[in-house]
């Protein structure tokens, strides 16, 4: 590894490699539940053409690359299995194009939500950017390589994996292509009518590339906003709650929430509505048209629209939120990992019950909720479970409703999103074997010596 | 360790690094070194893998907690609420330990070594300290109303030693009483305590107390917002009654007291770490700039709570852990001031000062934009610049 480290110092700079201790403890876990594993040196590289060189002497010498953005997916989707580099994409921070009028960004590889965020609110005040519910330091390209959703989800087109404009991707044998309109002409505006290659790189788990550059969309930003919460005794009409409201097209943003903390909120799921406008007129006719939509509930059955006060607001709306990092403490512990799972929207009473069942049978705090992407064509549902990283049967108890969690999602009709590496494997038992067979001629004959993050999506 | 309990409740989920506006990175030492170990909550993971015997003690894991700026960015942008306020506590406490270990990073062993035989960083003889006041009618303390504090920076540094001359005259033209200790000042002991060595805080704290005692010194005057610091927080918490104010705040209260003048320039404020976000103090630097008549204060998008700091913090200006590269914190600082296109870029500190006229010129910038204290500013304004 000695060579190797020179080489790869000769490439980035002696300053942005390590193999020291200190640097693998660190990149070798992620704030989850999942097992570390050292890597042999971490880079830090800081133009496509480094992170090509990077490749290139990877693939030569079959050593194993991680992909990593924010390090921030829980599930140790950025734990190098097998050891090799782990390439920290974060220098790679350059905000490259933003067109107003087509509305969409082109960003580096390692550009943050929170820098695109703050960017466009003061070149570009009339756009946004849909916004995980990750902190700010979550970067574009990492959460659009994991099908992540956002504030923006239900409103304007699911997954932020299909806000995608074009890519600028490193191949593992050290290619850089361009896919999407970028392609072909200057402008990143569209991946139609292309040949659409940027799925090749999206919900691979980094097993299929490097994202180096990506064009993502942009959205019009009203300058008023307004939650409504909606409260009910009851999950089982949850999904037509959300047919119905997804139905008037008014609502920019829709999460379900089944906590037991605060304990007010035990036994008691909420809605929570997000709403743009441009005016109060605007603002009083959506509000209007939604509270009309579930009119038969609200007068029928003991729930309805809770009244919400400013300070209370506060804590809903605006993205990122920071309240969401909070639920690490809830163990005063500094852990949570959660389940996201991908699955119809009709499945929420199930996924609840599900869901309460394992956090009862492993003892262990389970926050629930679920966001709607798109007009509830499906939806992020998510078990979260905060764990103490100083009790490790805590910890080992969490770990195992996790696991539960992810067999319970398959059988309920859900796929884990972004799944550790044992949850990949419940998915790929379930998943048709020609489909398998596809993924795993597309990875041969795009890494012929498997140097990507192995251990992942790796049908056995 | 002091604070270990908490270690654990670190989530690591980065809002540590960026201000509350998310511009830019506002971590000086993950600025710099860009892994994941040098920030905040890197940082906080790597002491408990120590405490457990996961990592050892190494030059490079000294290196990764000496190069924390203590600029307390990270305590204003933490999610956690019950750990936030003791972030940079721990990392203190943590550089404690490695200083009972006796095995430091060369760079602080020997500014501890300096400070502790010669009671200055520089190991300078304490008749230097006299040096700034060349040329000046400065007196020793006697009863004057205000002891001024000069600190090591501005008694040694050439830099500091022109804003000490800026900020004797400020106050003599606004008609302050002030005398000062002379030879017989040592160091203040700010960025020895940031440094982890609390029994040689403790030692300068005492015997500079003792100073204080003996010539009934009552009210202070600090130059450095480091001093002011030390006084206002840990010199009070340790039983010190010393009433302290940083000389902007008397500079905000008595510039009527000036004939100002007109100074045309557009300017920008950096916000010292010691002023600002440990003490709250936002107001005092700007509403001396806002009196003078002709400047246009122009704001970086990082201000205020979200200031990023110079990269001198914490005892960095003297271990120089953070470099000068165009990564480190004063050569980003420089170039979000020269964005704003102000003319200057205005100080409050003499390690900013230094700090950021450094990187100016490495930035070759000098043409476009001047480093200037505001007592300086003050005086320029009021003609009586040099």
């Amino acid at each position: 590894m000695e060579g190797i480290l020179k080489e790869l110092e000769d490439i980035v700079g002696r300053r942005y490699v390590s193999a020291s201790p200190e640097e693998k403890y660190i990149y070798s876990r992620d704030q989850g539940l999942q097992e570390p594993h050292d890597p042999d040196a971490v880079v830090l590289p800081g133009s496509t053409e480094e992170v090509q060189a990077v490749i290139r002497l990877a693939n030569r010498e079959r050593v194993p690359v991680v992909p990593m953005g924010g390090g921030l997916v829980l599930s140790g989707l950025t734990i190098p299995q097998k050891g090799g580099i782990v390439l920290d994409m974060k220098r790679m921070n350059r905000i490259i194009e933003v067109n107003e009028t087509s509305r969409y960004a082109v960003v580096e590889g390692g550009v943050s939500q929170g820098v695109l965020k703050a960017y466009l609110e003061r070149r570009h005040p009339g756009l946004k950017h849909s916004l995980p519910d990750a902190p700010p330091v979550a970067t574009i390209a990492g959460n659009v390589a994991i099908h992540g959703s956002g504030h923006l989800s239900q409103s304007e087109g699911g997954f932020h994996s299909e806000m995608v404009t074009g890519l600028e991707a490193v191949l593992p044998t050290g290619e850089a292509v361009r896919l999407g309109s970028c392609s072909t002409v200057p402008g990143w505006f569209s991946r139609a009518p292309l040949p659409d290659l940027a799925g090749l790189f999206l919900g691979w788990n980094g097993t299929t590339g490097i994202i180096t550059k990506i064009g993502i969309k942009l959205f019009p930003k009203p300058k008023m906003e307004d939650i409504l919460v909606y409260m009910t005794g009851s999950v089982d009409i949850l999904p037509d709650l959300i047919y119905r409201i997804t139905g008037t097209e008014m609502a920019e943003d829709m999460v379900a929430a089944i906590s037991p903390k605060p304990d007010w909120l035990r036994g008691f799921p909420i809605l929570l509505i997000t709403v743009t406008a441009n005016s109060e007129e605007e603002m009083a006719m959506k509000v209007g048209i939604i509270r009309e939509s579930v009119r038969h509930y609200y007068q029928t059955m003991e729930s309805g629209f809770m009244p919400v006060p400013p300070y209370m607001k506060s804590q809903f709306l605006g993205a990122p939120l920071k309240d969401l990092s909070k639920f690490a403490d809830v163990m005063k512990g500094g852990g949570f990992e959660y389940v996201g799972s991908i699955m119809p929207v009709e499945k929420l009473p199930g996924a609840c019950s599900a869901g309460l069942d394992i956090a009862e049978k492993h003892r262990v705090t389970c926050s629930m909720g679920a966001r709607v992407i798109g007009r509830g064509h499906c939806m992020m549902f998510f078990n979260a479970y905060a764990f103490n990283r100083a009790d490790e049967d805590n910890m080992a108890r969490s770990a195992l409703a996790l696991e539960e969690t992810n067999r319970a999602t398959l059988e309920l009709g859900g796929i884990p999103w972004k799944a550790e590496a044992p949850g990949q494997q419940d998915i790929l038992r379930k998943m048709e074997p020609g489909t398998i067979q596809l993924m795993n001629r597309i990875r041969s004959l795009l890494d012929p010596n498997g140097i990507m993050n192995p251990g992942n999506w790796e049908a056995r | 360790m002091e604070y270990q309990e908490l270690l654990h409740r670190c989530f690591r989920c980065g809002w540590c690094k960026l201000p509350l506006n998310f511009v830019d990175i506002n971590c000086p030492a993950y600025m710099t070194y860009r892994f994941e170990s040098f920030s905040p909550g890197g940082r906080l993971w790597l002491i408990r893998a120590w405490l457990q015997g996961d990592v050892e003690m190494s030059d490079r894991f000294r290196e990764i907690i000496f190069s924390c700026a203590t600029c307390k960015n990270c305590v204003e942008a933490c999610a956690l609420p019950k750990i936030k306020d003791n972030l940079v506590d721990i990392v203190i406490a943590a550089r404690n330990e490695i200083v009972q270990t006796g095995k430091l990073p060369g760079p602080v062993r020997d500014y501890l070594m300096r400070v502790y035989d010669t009671g200055n960083p520089y190991g300078k003889p304490q008749a230097d300290r006299l040096r700034w006041t060349d040329g000046l009618d400065v007196p020793l303390y006697r009863d004057q109303e205000f002891l001024l504090f000069i600190g090591d920076v501005g008694a040694f540094d050439e830099s500091g030693m022109e804003m000490a001359r800026n900020v004797a005259k400020a106050l003599q033209l606004a008609g302050v009483s002030f005398g000062i200790m002379g030879e017989e000042e040592i160091s203040d002991g700010n960025d020895v305590y940031a440094l982890g060595e609390k029994d040689l805080f403790k030692h300068l704290a005492e015997r500079l107390m003792k100073g204080f005692g003996d010539r009934g010194v009552k009210k202070i005057i600090a130059l450095s917002p480091h001093s002011y610091n030390a006084f206002k927080n840990y010199y009070a918490a340790a039983g010190g009654k010393i009433d302290v104010l940083h000389f902007s705040h008397l500079l905000a209260l008595k510039l009527s007291n000036i004939n100002g003048g007109t100074l045309q320039a557009r300017v920008t404020f950096h916000d010292p770490c010691y002023l600002g976000r440990w003490n709250n103090d936002y107001n005092a630097c700007r509403s001396v700039l806002g009196g003078i008549r002709g400047i246009e204060l122009a704001e970086m998008e990082r201000n205020r709570a979200n200031s990023l700091c110079c990269g001198g913090g914490g005892g960095n200006f003297f271990t120089a852990m953070l470099g000068s590269g165009p990564d480190s914190p004063s050569r980003h600082r420089v170039r979000e001031a020269l964005d704003t296109g102000a003319d200057i870029l205005a100080v409050a500190c003499p390690i900013c000062r230094k700090m950021l006229e450094d990187a100016v010129k490495d930035e070759s910038a000098e043409d476009s934009i001047r480093v200037r204290d505001i007592a300086g500013i003050v005086l320029e304004a009021a003609g009586a610049w040099h």
